[in-house]
């Protein structure tokens, strides 16, 4: 059965029903139907929805409560997300399993509260100091959000990793109908790394210092090995139309729904464009589009930023192929209009 | 043969990295023979910060979790609000506390987070070479106030206890010294009514206990404990600064 949700709303409701107990966030538009959700709807089924004192102070209740062994989510928007980077740091290197939501807004600074992607890099790269990854998922739909959100808290627990949600104000705004399937179980490892009192059994330790330079070296290590794994299992990405493709759009999230509409429209016109959508931003879909570099004219990306993902694109296509870049910013998102003005620039007969 | 005195199964049978004279070690000691008498060490979660005591995790016998600078309650917060019936304290320091932390503690206290706090107050950063700490006496040299703390521009000592005491989620609250045998035993009949107002689930419960850092105040332990007496208790006046009423 199918039923009409909002973006944000919807990622509470699949947080209850991915077993999410907690939840610990610091109020931010335009991510705050998520928190007033749970706080209405956790009470029902025996969640602890706590509104934190800032978001340095929320991020420091996930890492506790995800180190006592709890499903735990926070959300915030840009900003927030900032604040949170020394938390997520932690929890990262302290291998905690959790959600962390961006409903990422124009930046840089107060910036404004309009859709952005201008956190792609923060999000994806580090954003907090150390060698670590998040793995970071982004939906383009409502449905999608709701199964992204279901996989996030098992990917988190499969790899022991701080998972992130990254949308934004479109997306957590829009009503679209939804669908809560029912999920196959998959096997995760035992949480016997919790601190939950010893009970006759030897000290359990969440903890993320280690003075010996060596032993340091060996969890950065570890932690690579890790990260490798997740290179390798989890690039996700849907691709639309590429295997005729003269020119192959790269978006993802609220611009890859503008760049569909574009794309659309010029087949119907005859021209030959296909997307390659990331749905894992990391582990970035380098292997699909390595599958395609040596078969397109060439690669135009789109991003509601001034040009964070492209670098992606260019490291994955490696020179095979030409990569344009195309981009509104500070909130402001591209029109299909400019975007099917852009790839005819680009496609076979149009002028370059 | 009788024992008379032994180490408590709270605490782990390693040497600690503490400077001589340092009373870090009276206070662990004291948190650990309270887990042994109230008999909570196995179901004890324990929150060490940043600062000369981030390794406590390798002193106490129970499970850890070590925290950013100053978030321990917050850190503490999210263990308590999952495991509603273990006993959940921190361990910090006044950078920690007083400082980078201040908005965590005020917010755990007022919340009425049902966990339990030992702060330790030396009046300086210990850890990175003796800083002015937010709680440095007016007059007091330290590495970043090498003329003495001056109000004009270096603002007057926080005084925690006396802050929290007014919030209604305080359960206990109270300043101890360690730096004589009277005190030391008064210090440890009051954190151990701080772990018991947790335990009777009464809100939050603080200890602020007055410590030497002999290192970076430039003292020998001797007089860093009259220097303590003399000067820091002036400032930072002992007692109970509020009682759930029903513990005794
Ligand atoms: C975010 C952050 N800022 C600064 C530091 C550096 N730092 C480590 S310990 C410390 C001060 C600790 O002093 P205090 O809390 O008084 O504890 P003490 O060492 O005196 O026991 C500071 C500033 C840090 N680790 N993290
Ligand atoms: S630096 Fe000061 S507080 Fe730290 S261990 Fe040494 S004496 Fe104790």
């Amino acid at each position: 059965m199918k039923i009409l949700m909002k973006g944000n709303e919807a990622i509470g409701e699949a947080a209850i029903r991915a077993g999410c107990r907690f939840f610990f966030g610091y109020p931010i538009t335009p991510q705050s139907e998520l928190p007033a959700y749970l706080a209405r709807k956790f009470p029902e089924v025996g969640g602890t929805f706590l509104q934190a004192e800032s978001e340095i102070a929320a991020i420091n209740m996930v890492y506790g409560a995800a180190g006592a062994g709890a499903r735990v989510m926070t959300s915030s928007s840009s900003p927030g997300i900032s604040l949170k980077q020394e938390g997520i740091s932690y929890i990262a290197g302290a291998e905690l399993p959790c959600v962390i939501v961006n409903i990422a807004r124009g930046g840089p600074g107060l910036g404004d509260i309009q859709p952005a992607q201008s956190d792609y890099f923060q999000a994806t790269k580090g954003g907090g100091h150390g060698d670590y990854k998040l793995i970071v998922l982004a939906p383009a739909s409502v449905q999608e959000i709701v199964d992204l959100v279901m996989d996030a808290f098992d990917l988190a627990d499969l790899y022991r990793n701080p998972v992130m949600i990254i949308g934004d104000g479109a997306l957590g705004q829009m009503m679209e109908p939804v669908e809560f399937k029912e999920r196959k179980k998959i096997k995760l490892p035992p949480k016997d790394w919790t601190t939950t009192g010893m009970m006759g059994r030897k000290q359990n330790l969440i903890n993320t210092l280690d003075l010996d330079p060596e032993g340091l070296e060996r969890h950065n290590l570890k932690l690579k090995k890790k990260y490798d794994e997740i290179k390798k299992k989890e690039q996700r990405c849907e691709v639309i139309d590429c295997d005729d493709a003269e020119v192959i759009v790269v978006a993802y999230g609220t611009a890859a729904r503008v760049v569909q509409t574009a794309q659309k429209r010029l087949r119907k016109e005859g021209v030959k464009v296909g997307i390659i959508r990331p749905i894992t931003l990391w582990p970035f879909p380098e292997k699909t589009i390595k599958q395609y570099r040596d078969k397109v004219d060439s690669f135009l990306t789109v991003e509601m930023s001034t040009g964070q993902m492209v670098e992606d694109v260019e490291l994955a296509v490696g020179g095979k192929a030409p990569v344009y870049f195309y981009g509104r910013t500070g909130g402001m998102i591209p029109t299909p209009g400019e975007i099917t003005r852009e790839v005819k620039k680009l496609a076979s007969g149009g002028c370059k | 043969m009788k024992t008379v005195f032994e180490r408590p199964k709270s605490l782990q049978d390693v040497k600690t990295h503490y400077c001589p004279g340092c009373t870090h070690g009276i206070v662990h000691r004291l948190v650990a023979e309270i887990m042994d008498e109230l008999q909570i060490r196995e179901e004890t979660i324990g929150v060490c910060p940043v600062g000369c005591s981030v390794l406590a995790y390798n002193y106490f016998n129970c499970d850890m979790q070590q925290a950013a600078h100053g978030r321990a309650p917050a850190v503490a917060t999210g263990i308590k609000r999952v495991l509603p019936d273990k006993v959940v304290f921190t361990y910090q320091g006044d950078g920690d506390l007083a400082s980078i932390g201040t908005a965590e503690i005020i917010h755990a206290a007022a919340r009425g987070e049902n966990i339990t706090v030992v702060f330790i107050n030396n009046a300086i950063y210990g850890m990175t070479g003796g800083q002015m700490a937010p709680t440095t006496l007016v007059g007091q040299k330290t590495q970043t106030s090498p003329y003495g703390r001056d109000p004009k521009s270096a603002g007057y000592p926080i005084k925690m206890s006396e802050m929290l005491a007014t919030l209604n989620g305080a359960g206990y609250i109270a300043r101890v010294s360690v730096h004589d045998i009277k005190n030391i035993n008064r210090a440890k009949r009051c954190i151990k009514k701080a772990f018991e107002t947790q335990i009777n689930k009464q809100g939050f419960s603080m200890v602020e206990v007055l410590s030497t850092c002999p290192t970076n105040w430039g003292m020998h332990p001797l007089d860093a404990l009259k220097w303590l007496e003399e000067n820091m208790i002036p400032c930072y006046p002992l007692g109970e600064y509020k009682t759930p009423g029903e513990v005794k």
